[in-house]
């Protein structure tokens, strides 16, 4: 067998789809900082592309990106799993392929469309054809329905073999959070002209995504992960899983509510949103817990480093990003000065980044590792594996860098603009022209760019590490079993 | 294990799982069906379209301890008192070419959106716009070209050049009157609105 290069023939059907989304996610993952990059820009020199690319324009494909790859990471990760958690083939692989062609082509059109045409009439069809401008879902209509068709397709895919072959604990949560996950994208498909309605239903898809959905999915692919790398017991992860679900849900879903202050909705939002999405941090706890205990237990010994330093980045950044930036700001007392200010963007980046990004990352290292011939990835790789060492330090300083600058803007912005000036047009003005915000985003610049350079680095690993590697990967069970 | 306590039982938690998120779904698709109701067009909290035709005021109601809107005498936009259908097609006109021209991407409605350019809840009520007489004209001009009508108090942001028609701008500011008119509890946080004639 060839370990020199990447061989498909290491890979089951449905592993050889899931490397294919794992490309393009990370394809869009450099998009995604690259446009950032542009857009951060532009609030230092804002006549930087002024009416050729717009900060609109280059945030939309910043974000669009982002929920574009994520997804894409999501399904790779599925695809990657469900022959060994179901014990049988991928149902439909060709369909699997056609299905991926078909929704990366759409992706292309849909971006080529947003930098090109950019915007259209005040009409209807500008939402169907070109773009629906509403923050993260702005892919155009057509484009929603192809999507929800390719989801249903991989949704099928999923679920019959599961069903062909044997159903766990893990599979089954997986399977009806994916039922969930793509039933909620349809509440953002419609248009209506009461902007209240409009962003109630709105939160539905990016809230309960984020904090319910989503975060059940990784919790699955945590559970997995865990097992994979360390060979932590199935019934254990497997109790674990079911205890986050609980907590997640039973706080995520009324947590829906911390977006439900200043919209129009009823004053029992201010309650009900402030109670329960203050819980939302319990269940992130739970998870460092999960994760940092279990790699204790097995003194740490794994198959796969590079994977098990994102899995552990995962936890932390979850628990960091989305638990305590998310905690920060979410009662209604403070959110009402913080409420659509840099705080926002702050904790917007280390969550995604820390949630989300960093367990897709890892799952990419456990796909590289098998698809070069299940090889060595543990300590002493060559060159000290200095790449994946130096992209996982530059990419977590970098956005946790960005973070604490937008942190400190925000900030000053809260204060300023909200407290002190009155939240008019000339507050938020003279809030944002002060040296201290200023200062928060030309530190920003600085970690974008140690972030984008931990991307590169990152891309130049996967496509590098563990070639020409002949030592065999360790046996995780082998090596839980003597720890 | 025979020896598994209660709660570390893989059977309880499924359980729990399952009867938790049935709960609290159920809860929240309650709670929808009520809050829509309290939110649709033509309610308390949410005025119908045909607000337009009337003056908005912002004042502090001390029983809730925030501001709240105040639909005031007739003050019918562009000086055309409208029917309850027109007033809805032109605010119809202005949420689409909202969404068209990609403005949440700059700014935020109701506080959600992109932070580079201002919000624009109460913009309808902003001093920026001057005087009470002026500021539908100055909304109209300033919408068809952003920049030669840039404003960007020191940061040198400006609004780009969007192609809005003069019905197109008629209809965003018609958007933007009603939108003002929403109850957003107190949002954005000691709004000082543009200098209001004396409330009747
Ligand atoms: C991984 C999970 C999470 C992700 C990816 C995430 C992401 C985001 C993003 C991107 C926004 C800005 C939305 C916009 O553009 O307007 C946001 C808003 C918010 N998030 Fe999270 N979040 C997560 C979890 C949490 C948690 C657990 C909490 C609370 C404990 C929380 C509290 C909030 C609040 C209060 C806002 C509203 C900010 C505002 O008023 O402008 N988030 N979140
Ligand atoms: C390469 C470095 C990056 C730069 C320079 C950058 C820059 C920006 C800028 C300028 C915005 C617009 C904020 C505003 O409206 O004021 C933004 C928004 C956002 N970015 Fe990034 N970004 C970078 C990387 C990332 C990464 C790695 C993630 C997550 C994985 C991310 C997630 C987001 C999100 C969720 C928002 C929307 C936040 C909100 O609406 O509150 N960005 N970014
Ligand atoms: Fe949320």
């Amino acid at each position: 067998m060839n370990v020199a290069a990447f061989n498909s023939a290491n890979l089951n059907s449905g592993q050889k789809v899931a490397v294919k989304y794992f490309a393009v996610a990370m394809i869009l993952f450099l998009a995604q900082c690259l446009f950032g990059l542009l857009a951060g820009l532009q609030f230092i020199m804002p006549d930087f592309l002024y009416n050729i690319l717009d900060f609109n324009v280059n945030r939309m494909v910043h974000i669009n990106a982002m929920v574009v790859w994520m997804l894409y990471g999501f399904i790779g990760s599925v695809y990657w799993l469900v022959e060994e958690e179901s014990g049988t083939e991928l149902v439909g692989a060709k369909l699997a392929n056609l299905n991926f062609w078909i929704l990366t082509i759409a992706v292309a059109i849909v971006v080529v469309v947003y930098l090109f045409v950019q915007t259209g009439p005040g009409t209807k069809e500008t939402l169907w054809l070109i773009n629906e401008g509403r923050e993260y879902i702005e892919a155009p209509r057509w484009a929603d329905i192809g999507i929800v068709v390719c989801v249903l397709i991989f949704f099928y895919n999923v679920a019959a073999t599961f069903m062909k072959g044997k159903w766990s604990g893990i599979s089954g949560v997986l399977v009806l959070d994916l039922v969930a996950l793509a039933g909620l994208y349809l509440a953002g498909m419609f248009y209506t002209t009461n902007i209240s309605v409009d962003q109630y239903w709105w939160w539905w898809v990016i809230h309960l995504w984020v904090e319910a959905t989503w975060e059940v999915l990784v919790g699955c692919i945590m559970a997995w992960g865990l097992m994979k790398t360390l060979g932590a017991r199935r019934k254990i992860v497997t109790t674990w899983l079911y205890i986050e679900v609980a907590l997640m849900f039973g706080s995520g879903i009324l947590g829906l509510g911390h977006h439900y202050f200043w919209i129009g909705t009823p004053e029992y939002w201010l309650s009900i949103g402030g109670f329960f999405s203050a819980l939302e941090p319990i269940p992130l706890v739970a998870m460092v817990v999960h994760a940092v205990y279990d790699s204790g237990r097995h003194n740490f010994r794994n198959s796969n480093h590079p994977a098990l330093a994102w899995l552990i980045a995962h936890a932390f950044g979850n628990f960091f990003g989305a638990g305590v930036w998310g905690f920060m700001h979410t009662l209604p007392q403070i959110n009402l000065y913080t409420h659509g200010t840099q705080w926002s963007a702050s904790h917007g980046h280390l969550a995604f980044f820390g949630a989300y990004a960093t367990i897709i990352i890892a799952m990419i290292y456990i796909a590289v590792q098998k698809w070069r011939g299940d090889v060595w990835m543990s300590a002493d790789l060559p060159d000290n594996g200095w790449k994946w060492k130096w992209s996982l330090g530059l990419l977590n300083l970098g956005v946790v860098g960005m973070t604490v600058a937008l942190l400190i803007s925000g900030y000053e912005q809260s204060f300023v603009e909200r407290a002190l000036g009155g939240s008019t047009w000339a507050a938020y003005f003279s809030a944002q022209a002060t040296p201290w915000f200023m200062q928060g985003m030309h530190w920003r610049m600085l970690f974008g760019v140690m972030t984008m350079i931990g991307v590169v680095l990152l891309l130049w690993d996967l496509v590098t590490i563990g070639k020409g590697e002949t030592r065999p990967a360790i046996d995780p069970t082998i090596a839980a079993a003597t720890a | 294990m025979a020896d598994t306590p209660w709660w570390a039982s893989e059977d309880v938690w499924r359980k729990w799982a399952i009867w938790v998120t049935a709960i609290m779904a159920v809860v929240l698709i309650f709670l929808t069906f009520d809050s829509v109701a309290t939110i649709t067009a033509g309610s308390k909290r949410v005025p119908g379209y045909d607000v337009i035709n009337k003056r908005i005021y912002y004042t502090y109601n001390a029983e809730r301890n925030m501001q709240e809107p105040v639909i005031g005498g007739d003050a019918p936009l562009f000086g055309k008192a409208l029917s309850p259908q027109e007033a809805e097609d032109l605010v119809t006109l202005g949420k689409l070419t909202v969404q068209a021209k990609n403005c949440m991407n700059c700014h935020t409605l109701l506080g959600n959106g992109a932070y580079y350019a201002p919000d624009l809840t109460k913009a309808w009520l902003d001093p920026a716009w001057g005087a009470e007489s002026v500021r539908e004209q100055l909304m109209v001009s300033f919408l068809m070209d952003p920049t030669a009508n840039a404003r960007t108090y020191g940061t040198g942001r400006r609004m780009p050049q969007l192609g809005i028609t003069e019905d197109e701008a008629r209809g965003v500011v018609a958007f933007l009157k009603w939108m003002s008119s929403i109850d957003t509890n107190g949002f954005p946080k000691g709004f000082t609105p543009i200098r209001q004639e004396d409330a009747s």
